[in-house]
Parts: structure tokens; C-alpha cells; sequence
């Protein structure tokens, strides 16, 4: 149920939706951005292994 | 004549053995689940227990703006102290990690200034008025938003020397320290129309200071787990570019012999 917040509700309703959006963004963009480096990184390893291996 | 005993290695300080980024790695990949989860537990807790307050004599329901609007303004400045603490950090013990930290806490300290300021806003204008006014409290903040851009600008202006970068980035974030006890005072020092803190002179009634100091701990829990997963990108980030560039040095190595092993055919080739 959402709460009855007066005349002002449009500025509080507004201020938590702009946290949500500001802390969600942020979360967002270093979850992506580390799983993005992660992968790099093992492509990285799997080249350089197979690399190794194809050596004579 | 005897020779001497070549000399141990010095014992590391806990320090230097948490500043080495593999023990990092290890011990960021272990605590950081406990802490986001510890910060949405809390900051579930203090969001659910304000949004029940009865509203306030003068500010009616937009007090719930406070529960959101003080723990930000709070970090903005705890996320400068944590960059300034890590920049001195690299400038004078040179901890691998510090610069890590230094470069990790300035995006999130920047979008808790943002939020300090918006909210501040949207508090202002049913309360005060006005969306904006240019006193003490709200100029400093602004100025300290904008410091923070120009630290990530500074940082991202010189790409082709790492070093340089962290080392003029750490300056200015010293010198920009000096904004914080200005923010602090600005309400004491000049005649502001934001108001003094209340929270530590028991000017705010308990109904309200309890779910306060849950946002403001959820927040802070929230803030070190965002600040512990910065980190963990940037050296895994210096991880990739360390490794590519020694892929990048092998391959010209391996290039060099072979025009060294094809001898004169490429010189003369070369040359024409």
C-alpha cells in the first residue's frame, strides 16, 4: 500500500526515485564494468595457454 | 675472512600485507557478499521504520526527505576523507593499494554529492521555498561536487603516464581538504539559510533520529561495499594492462628475432 504523503509527496516521491536511479546506475555500472574484466582476463589466460600449447 | 650472512627479508607490517593486492583480491572476494548484504538489510530496515514516522510538526511528511538527504550529505564528505587519506597514502608510504582506493572512491563520492545536493533541493523548495540559494553550506557542496569531477578529470587527462596521473590527482585531492572543514562550518562561520546539524544536540526527537542513524549506517555499509567493489575493478582492470602490455612486448620480441634470424634480405629490404 502506498503511503498517503500529503501535499509535498511529489518531493519526497521524487527524491527516493533519483537515489534508486543515482545508487541503482552506480551498482549497475560496477557490476557490469567488473564482470566485463573478468572475462578479458580469462580470454586473455585461455589465449595465452593455447598458445603455449601449440608451441613446439 | 668470513663472508657475511646475506640479510632477511624485514618482516611485513599488517599493513603491507593487506595492502598487497592479491591478499586484496582474496579478502575483498570473501567480506564484500556479507557487506552488501549487511547494507541492504540495514538500509531496508531504516527506509521501512522512516517511512512509518508520524509527520513532523514543521516539516510534515518531507522529514522522510532527511532519512535520505543527511546520510548522503554525510558521505560526500567521509568518501573526500577516504580519497584524501589514500592519496597521502600513496604520496608518502607508496601503498599499491592506495591509489587503487584514492581512484575508487571519487565516482561514488561524486554521486553522493549529487544526491546530497538534489535531495537538498527537493527538500528546499516545499520547506524554504526555493530549489537552490547561494549560501555557505550550498556553494561549498557544489564546490566539492565539482572538485570531484575535476579529480576524475584530472586522472583521465594524461593517459600515457599512470604515475603521473595518481600523483597529481593525489595533490589536488590534498589540497582540495581543505573544503571539508568549510563545508562543516559554513553553518557556524556565515549567516546560512540551511540550517545546523541537530542530530548530535538532541535537537531531533528519537521517533525520528532512529531511523536516521539506520539510513545513515545502511548508507555507509553501502558506500564501503560500492567503494570495496571499485577497488576490486581497478586491479583487475591494472591486472588486463599489465598482461596485454606483456603480450604486446613478447610479440615485438619475438618479431625482432625473427627479422634478426632473416638477416640481410630484410635489412636490404629495409633500406629500399
Amino acid at each position: 500500500m502506498i503511503p498517503d504523503l500529503g501535499d509535498h509527496a511529489v518531493f519526497i516521491w521524487s527524491s527516493y526515485a533519483i537515489v534508486t536511479a543515482v545508487i541503482g546506475a552506480l551498482s549497475a555500472w560496477l557490476i557490469v564494468e567488473g564482470r566485463s574484466l573478468e572475462r578479458q582476463l580469462a580470454e586473455l589466460e585461455r589465449r595465452r595457454e593455447a598458445a603455449r600449447t601449440a608451441r613446439p | 675472512m668470513t663472508t657475511p650472512a646475506p640479510a632477511s627479508a624485514p618482516a611485513q607490517s599488517i599493513t603491507q600485507r593487506l595492502a598487497n593486492p592479491t591478499r586484496f583480491m582474496e579478502l575483498s572476494g570473501t567480506i564484500l557478499p556479507w557487506l552488501t548484504a549487511a547494507a541492504i538489510a540495514v538500509l531496508a530496515w531504516g527506509l521501512v521504520t522512516g517511512f512509518q514516522v508520524p509527520p513532523d510538526y514543521q516539516q510534515k511528511h518531507t522529514v522522510k526527505i532527511m532519512f535520505i538527504h543527511v546520510p548522503a550529505a554525510w558521505l560526500a564528505m567521509m568518501a573526500y576523507g577516504v580519497v584524501a587519506i589514500s592519496s597521502f597514502g600513496l604520496l608518502v608510504w607508496r601503498h599499491p593499494l592506495a591509489d587503487v582506493s584514492a581512484k575508487a572512491a571519487v565516482p561514488i563520492g561524486a554521486a553522493f554529492t549529487l544526491l546530497a545536493l538534489v535531495t537538498g533541493s527537493l527538500w528546499g523548495k516545499p520547506m524554504w521555498g526555493t530549489y537552490w540559494q547561494w549560501d555557505a553550506r550550498m556553494t561549498s557542496v557544489l564546490i566539492l561536487f565539482f572538485l570531484y569531477l575535476g579529480l576524475m578529470a584530472l586522472r583521465s587527462s594524461i593517459e600515457d603516464d599512470d604515475a603521473l596521473a595518481s600523483k597529481l590527482t593525489a595533490i589536488l585531492a590534498l589540497v582540495g581538504v581543505v573544503i571539508l572543514p568549510v563545508i562543516k562550518y559554513s553553518v557556524d562561520w556565515w549567516n546560512t539559510l540551511h540550517q545546523p546539524s541537530g542530530v548530535f544536540k538532541g535537537a531531533i526527537d528519537p521517533a525520528f533520529l532512529t531511523p536516521l542513524i539506520l539510513c545513515a549506517i545502511g548508507f555507509s555499509l553501502l558506500f564501503f561495499a560500492l567503494h570495496m567493489k571499485g577497488m576490486r575493478n581497478e586491479v583487475l582492470r591494472r591486472r588486463l594492462k599489465a598482461r596485454l602490455q606483456l603480450e604486446v612486448d613478447r610479440a615485438a620480441r619475438n618479431d625482432s628475432r625473427n627479422n634478426t634470424s632473416s638477416g640481410p634480405e630484410t635489412m636490404t629490404g629495409g633500406a629500399t
